[in-house]
């Protein structure tokens, strides 16, 4: 890092004419970032350009002479497949669920955290245990609880001892979205934490004066106050949930018709080495990604430069 | 407001019931790693008999023919790697954009969650595609480039967070107080930007140790192969046991550490992942 950099309060609007030291200031600023950004730029970018080079084409490392450019026609191939809407139907299914049940819990856990007597710390520090567990780890300790064999799970009361719970397509989904909502309902708990304590407690108060029940309080003063902040979390963790994949492929490798789109697209890119197909699935997966964000930065608003990533 | 007994009894199976959700997994975890084989299917959550020999059997033979000693050395290794490069590359990025007033910034702390949002499937066919040409598949370099496209961002943005919260104006009155400017940088300013790095620095190796979809994308075998994906290709001792045993001493051996660090770490890793979420 430079020593002695120049501006100390840096000028907050550019100046019509830049001056020596602020064409400084800029030159050293490019500089600095230069090597981030170079990084970042070919290490997706470029992958990004050839995977869309690659879906033009017909490559197949099974059957390396052939090949050549095709245009759209691995496009049309995956949109015409029955196996692309199936599995775009159980991504999205995942998806919704597990992240309208985050948002339930992680609101509640954030609550908790926020306006416990005690045993705050307590809370915090075993919010923190699922975050950083391995997601293949919590995979396969789940799969390990729901399993008839080894399981726990069965014995419990209420639940059949004859529960197969891998030999459907619901049943697994339901243990799929159980492992999803525990790793990752710690931060979206704590990104709604962070936005639960910005609300000034007076606003709580002079409710309470005017008669406002506790649910009026949450659904009048809170909720509105921390629709920025549940945007973003949401945000996040719809993007994050859409990429399912470890935890699917830990407990059933897409077995029985649970297949996401990110397991689809492993399955031609790396077991069928069809890169040409596989491609395709990625690039139509990107812009899947690209449409989620659009609709929410959009459709309602959220205002992404307040995020930030990680989950 | 006065808190009655009811309010405590209602905190308290609130406050009990996350605790006990969150350690489930992990206790029950320890609970297989340590059932003998016999008592594996016993269905109990709390072990009847304790017995270490799954944790035994990933050390035995050595680095050379233990399954798991190869991967972790791998784990550990890339995640340090990627977090330094990381770590060092979004400083200087991060310094300049909470520091410096220039075109762009905005533009690069964008792309910066546009990269850090897309989804690594993409990659992963054009990277096994090129590092097979070039010879990165199945080595430490060929993971810790892609691990970059998520690590930079997040490093930049975390430290960007951070290092808008520092009083630079300090670094002066200690150059007005007779510091040269070297010694202020590294007198006052890098103790003040320390904790944030040292955040990000946990948040990325978390991420890194964390990948699975590049770790089996892009290795083969025990060279570069990490523990996510080597457990997912674990084999019991003969093709008739199932490695369920291994596979849950595997696990505790990798999740015990990072918990106890998590929890050592707790204050700077809420900070870490909520930075800049919310303006204020």
């Amino acid at each position: 890092m430079t020593a002695g950099a120049p501006a100390n309060s840096a000028p907050t609007e550019a100046a019509p004419k830049a001056s020596s030291r602020t064409r400084s200031e800029r030159k050293l600023a490019w500089m600095l970032c230069a090597p981030a950004v170079v990084a970042m730029l070919l290490v997706t970018a470029y992958p990004i350009a050839y995977a869309v080079v690659l879906s033009l084409q017909d490559v197949d490392l099974r059957f390396p002479d052939e090949g050549g450019f095709t245009g759209l026609s691995n496009y049309s191939a995956v949109l015409t497949s029955d196996l692309w809407w199936t599995d775009i139907f159980n991504t999205v299914f995942i998806m919704v669920i597990s992240v309208a049940i985050e948002l339930v819990l992680g609101m509640a856990i954030a609550m908790v955290m926020h306006r416990a007597i005690f045993g705050r710390g307590v809370v915090r520090t075993s919010v923190l245990i699922p975050y950083g567990i391995i997601t293949v780890v919590a995979a396969f300790a789940w799969q390990f609880a729901f399993s008839p064999e080894t399981g726990f799970v069965n014995n419990l009361p209420l639940i059949s001892d004859e529960m197969d719970w891998f030999g459907g397509r619901f049943s697994s989904f339901a243990v799929i979205i159980m492992a999803e909502v525990w790793k990752t309902t710690p931060f979206m708990a704590l990104l709604l934490l962070a936005g639960l304590v910005t609300i000034d407690s007076q606003l709580y108060e002079a409710a309470r004066v005017d008669g406002a029940t506790a649910w009026q309080r949450f659904t009048r003063i809170t909720l509105p106050l921390m629709k920025p902040a549940i945007l973003v979390a949401l945000l996040f963790r719809t993007l994050d949930a859409f990429r399912v994949f470890d935890t699917i492929f830990i407990m059933t490798r897409g077995a029985l018709d649970t297949e996401s789109v990110s397991i689809l697209g492993y399955n031609q890119l790396i077991s069928r080495l069809n890169l040409g197909l596989g491609s395709a699935v990625s690039v139509l997966i990107f812009l899947c990604v690209f449409l989620i964000a659009f609709i929410f930065v959009r459709g309602f608003g959220a205002k992404v430069e307040e995020g930030r990533p990680g989950g | 407001m006065e808190r009655s007994g009811r309010d405590y009894a209602l905190w308290t199976i609130a406050i009990a019931l996350v605790v006990i959700l969150a350690l489930i997994p992990v206790l029950w975890l320890i609970s297989i790693s340590l059932k003998p084989p016999e008592a594996l299917t016993d269905q109990k959550f709390i072990p009847s008999d304790i017995s270490f020999d799954n944790y035994k059997s990933l050390f035995e033979g050595g680095i050379d023919d233990s399954p798991f000693i190869k991967p972790l050395i791998n784990s550990i290794g890339i995640a340090l790697i990627t977090t330094a490069i990381s770590i060092v590359l979004a400083s200087f990025c991060a310094y300049a954009i909470a520091r410096l007033e220039f075109p762009g910034k905005r533009v690069i702390l964008a792309g910066a969650l546009a990269i850090a949002m897309f989804p690594p499937i993409s990659t992963v066919g054009p990277l096994f595609d090129m590092w097979r040409t070039l010879g990165l598949y199945d080595t430490w370099l060929g993971l810790i480039i892609p691990y970059l496209t998520f690590s930079l961002p997040l490093a930049i943005y975390v430290l960007v967070a951070f290092f808008r919260e520092i009083p630079w104006e300090l670094e002066q009155a200690a150059q007005v107080d007779g510091a040269t400017p070297f010694q202020a940088f590294t007198k006052v300013i890098v103790p003040l930007a320390a904790p944030g790095v040292f955040t990000a620095a946990i948040l990325v190796f978390i991420f890194c140790w964390n990948d699975f979809l590049f770790a089996i994308s892009l290795t083969s075998s025990d060279a570069s192969r990490t523990v996510p994906a080597a457990l997912a290709f674990f084999t019991g001792e003969s093709s008739f046991t199932a490695p369920t045993g291994s596979i849950a001493a595997a696990a505790v051996v990798v999740t015990v550490p990072i918990i106890v660090f998590v929890l050592v770490f707790q204050r700077r890793i809420v900070a870490g992942l909520t930075a800049g979420a919310v303006k204020g």
